[in-house]
């Protein structure tokens, strides 16, 4: 199966949070919002939403095809699956907090679990439950995040440019 | 599964057939709904914002203005109630002035009916009622009901002359006591706005004090409408979308106030022949929502849907005009009847709709403006003959009109000295084991009317006796829990003794219904009379009482400050919704836990309907423990 990606559209990003409170939830004991604040779980998203200049971007890992944090990882707790993935929850007993894989990843998609006994925590994609979509993209009100192949949406970008074309009537 | 009334998941099938987009439609729209509106962190009270608080502990942890999330939350939660006691006061004052205007001879459409309520409800007030000039009583009357809007020096006297006195104490000191009820609602607004109170348990002090206001208003409202309409009596009628007559004008009433709706009944029956000359076979009245539950109440007007599934009606094709005055009313009706005949008809000033038909309507030219409502009306079945209609054949047997007094006179054919006496004494012996008031609204979020039938099913079985009102009220109407029949099919022994022995006393030739129809969200003032009549008996608070109100479905301000009141006035109270708190721990566990400390009320938040039906049977036995009485395990 394809490896999909999670492709951020900002110009449509409200900046309303909905995807890291999603991806937090996701990441909680119950598995959903209300459920994780009322028993008190303090669930981490894993995506992050920063605004500048008056934009907005939703940004998480990107798992990369050359994942530098790989790279970087001396413990082998960071690695790739085969279909893409690129995760380190299901070897977080060998992460050793050394940091290296934040010091590697160009976007800033790893933070911390906090705590004394700190680890390197990311968008492992452990969200998506019998939906098959992650979290954050089924939160987000009005598509920031398209979650696709980059053919699949390569052709959604053609299309859309052909179509305002058009539309433009200077064809 | 979106309904579970037969009625309305057949004509959902229409509206998919015809692309009508319904209630359903657009609740699938709105998600994913946002995580800091349903957990209460979200605040726009000033143009800093709007502010969101990270329930997680990441950052945002404060509003730009430093609010945390208690007092988001405790501010959001207040504001509803004020809203909620705006709504159920605007409408008793609406009544009072209507009152006021026959005393003063300004509009001769609203002359006392029940002359016996008025007496007592000046009685109850501290009028001297000597002399026997209706008009000039009314008039006092009305005007004492006005007073109440301002700030006065007193405790709020409509809510305190209805408590126990253990009530009043207990509210002076938790430090919730109106003065007035708009400068209280007011107050409310001023506290809740930028930079005033940032203290969750102080504003939580003056959410109490809004729903007690609240409690005054609604029990105003119930007493004037008993008043100009009269007090109900037990009446037979059905529910349910087979009650629109394909032969007939239909006429669905939807909204709140009877000062329209009851004397649209009244026209109606006296404006036939006009419907007659447009061929039809007469007018055809109905009801939805509590305006519904007025002239059901009053004049067995059958109940025709309730709350969530409003637009239904309007896809039989055959219900030519739904007439609404405010609150509950869906702008979406536009919409739907822009797909059929239907006309949508608007009547007051502070509540249009754009695309209506817009009849204003007032106390001076009430008569005037409901005849244009029922010529509109027949015109639009004009339009509509010969068009082919679908009316789901699906209707239910209801007895209602079970209002205090006519529930104390059924029980004194038992006891006629006493009449509380065999209520006290079949709860004391354990044929019932309580008292639960079922009121609230439906919820798009909850499958319609799912939480209703399964709470219900599982405390009738148990011997609960159970009252009912509002849109819960309805519920139970369109699924037979109205009808004597149902005792039969839902109560346990020990209820069912009670309610034959009740029912025979009285000539019906067997047993009360299940659930009382005690009448509109107002009415919820009708159930604390009861219980206070019976506080006062056994010589108890009423936070002793094996008493619980239950909210399964609700989903308007309105709600949210009765719950508050019913809390206040010492009754564990059942939330089947979560409401949006849950972003304060502390809140949260104040308003589930802290609370009963200090009022004795507290709040049960439980979604599931059977752990729900477990959870409110608990707390009654709870309450008879300490009352010394039996108890029973589930």
């Amino acid at each position: 199966m394809e490896f999909k990606e999670i492709i951020i559209r900002p110009d449509n990003c409200t900046g309303c949070l909905s995807c890291m409170l999603a991806c937090a939830a996701a990441h909680s004991g119950a598995g959903s919002l209300l459920g994780a604040v009322a028993s008190g779980e303090k669930p981490k998203a894993r995506i992050f939403v920063h605004r500048l200049e008056g934009k907005n971007l939703p940004m998480n890992c990107r798992h990369c095809t050359s994942p530098p944090c790989v790279e970087a990882c001396v413990t082998g707790s960071m690695h790739i699956e085969p279909d893409g993935l690129v995760p380190n929850h299901d070897r977080q007993e060998m992460c050793i907090g050394c940091w290296m894989c934040v010091t590697a990843c160009r976007f800033g998609a790893i933070r911390e679990t906090g705590g004394p006994d700190s680890r390197a925590i990311k968008c492992d994609r452990q969200c998506a439950f019998e939906t098959g979509i992650p979290a954050c993209v089924r939160a987000c009100p009005t598509g920031a995040m398209f979650y696709g192949g980059v053919d699949q949406y390569s052709v959604a970008g053609r299309e859309f440019f052909f179509r305002r074309w058009l539309k433009s009537g200077s064809l | 599964m979106k309904s579970h009334d037969p009625a309305v998941q057949s004509l959902m099938g229409a509206a998919r057939k015809r692309n009508v987009e319904t209630v359903w439609d657009r609740h699938g729209k709105q998600e994913p709904r946002c995580g800091f509106g349903e957990t209460g962190l979200c605040c726009r009270h000033c143009t800093q914002g709007p502010c969101r608080i990270n329930p997680f502990g990441d950052e945002p942890l404060r509003g730009v203005c430093g609010a945390d999330a208690d007092t988001l939350v405790a501010r959001g939660l207040v504001r509803a109630i004020a809203a909620g006691c705006a709504a159920h006061s605007g409408h008793a004052k609406h009544l009072a002035h209507a009152l006021k205007k026959w005393a003063r001879r300004v509009s001769e459409h609203y002359p006392v009916k029940d002359v016996s309520k008025l007496r007592a409800v000046a009685e109850r007030m501290g009028l001297d009622t000597e002399g026997g000039d209706v008009r000039e009583l009314a008039g006092r009357l009305a005007d004492l009901a006005l007073e109440q809007f301002a700030e006065g020096e007193y405790p709020l006297s409509w809510a305190f002359n209805h408590l126990t006195e253990g009530r009043k104490e207990a509210l002076l000191k938790f430090g919730a006591v109106p003065t007035g009820i708009e400068n209280t609602v007011s107050e409310m607004m001023h506290r809740t706005s930028l930079g005033v109170d940032a203290d969750a348990v102080n504003l939580l002090k003056g959410g109490v004090a809004c729903a007690i206001a609240d409690f005054a208003g609604s029990h105003m409202a119930t007493d004037l409408t008993d008043i100009l309409f009269g007090t109900p009596k037990p009446v037979v009628s059905r529910a349910n979308i087979g009650v629109i007559d394909a032969d007939k004008v239909n006429i669905a009433l939807h909204g709140h106030n009877p000062v329209l709706s009851d004397l649209l009944v009244r026209t109606a029956r006296v404006m036939q022949d006009e419907a007659r000359a447009a061929g039809a076979a007469g007018i055809n009245m109905m009801g939805i929502c509590c305006t519904g539950n007025e002239i059901l109440m009053r004049h067995g007007v059958p109940a025709l849907t309730h709350s969530i599934s409003q637009e239904m009606p309007i896809l039989t094709g055959a219900l030519d005009a739904m007439v609404v005055d405010y609150q509950c009313v869906y702008p979406s009706l536009i919409t739907a009847a822009s797909c059929a005949h239907t006309r949508v008809i608007t009547t007051m000033g502070m509540a249009r709709i754009a695309g209506a038909v817009h009849i204003e309507f007032t106390e001076e030219n009430a008569l005037d403006a409901v005849r244009a409502i029922i010529r509109e009306s027949v015109e639009a079945f004009r339009t509509r003959r010969g068009l082919a209609v679908n009316i789901p054949p699906v209707t239910s047997e209801v007895m209602t009109g079970f209002s205090t007094e006519a529930i104390v006179a059924a029980l004194s054919k038992l006891d006629a000295g006493d009449p509380i006496k065999p209520l006290i004494d079949n709860i004391v012996n354990g044929n019932i084991q309580g008292v639960v008031l079922i009121a609230g609204c439906n919820n798009v979020k909850v499958p319609q009317d799912e939480n209703f039938l399964g709470v219900a099913r599982e405390l009738l079985v148990r011997d609960v006796l159970m009252l009912a009102t509002g849109c819960g009220a309805g519920a139970y109407a369109r699924h037979g829990f109205l009808s004597p029949a149902a005792t039969g099919e839902y109560a346990g022994p020990g209820l069912k003794a009670v309610l034959t022995a009740i029912g025979e006393a009285n000539g019906l030739g067997g047993p009360l219904p299940p659930v009382l129809h005690i009448g509109s969200c107002v009415d919820n003032s009708r159930a604390v009379d009861i219980a206070v009549a019976v506080a006062k008996k056994l010589g108890v608070d009423m936070d002793k009482l094996p008493v619980v109100a239950s909210a399964p479905e609700y989903k308007a301000e309105k709600a949210v400050s009765i719950g508050t009141y019913a809390v206040a006035l010492g009754l564990p109270t059942h939330l089947g919704v979560m409401p949006p708190v849950l972003g304060s721990p502390r809140m949260a566990e104040l308003l589930t836990s802290g609370v009963k400390d200090l009022l004795g009320g507290y709040f049960i938040v439980e979604t599931d309907p059977a752990k729900a039906a477990r959870a409110i049977f608990g707390a009654l036995q709870e309450r008879r423990r300490g009352l010394g009485l039996s108890v029973r395990s589930w």
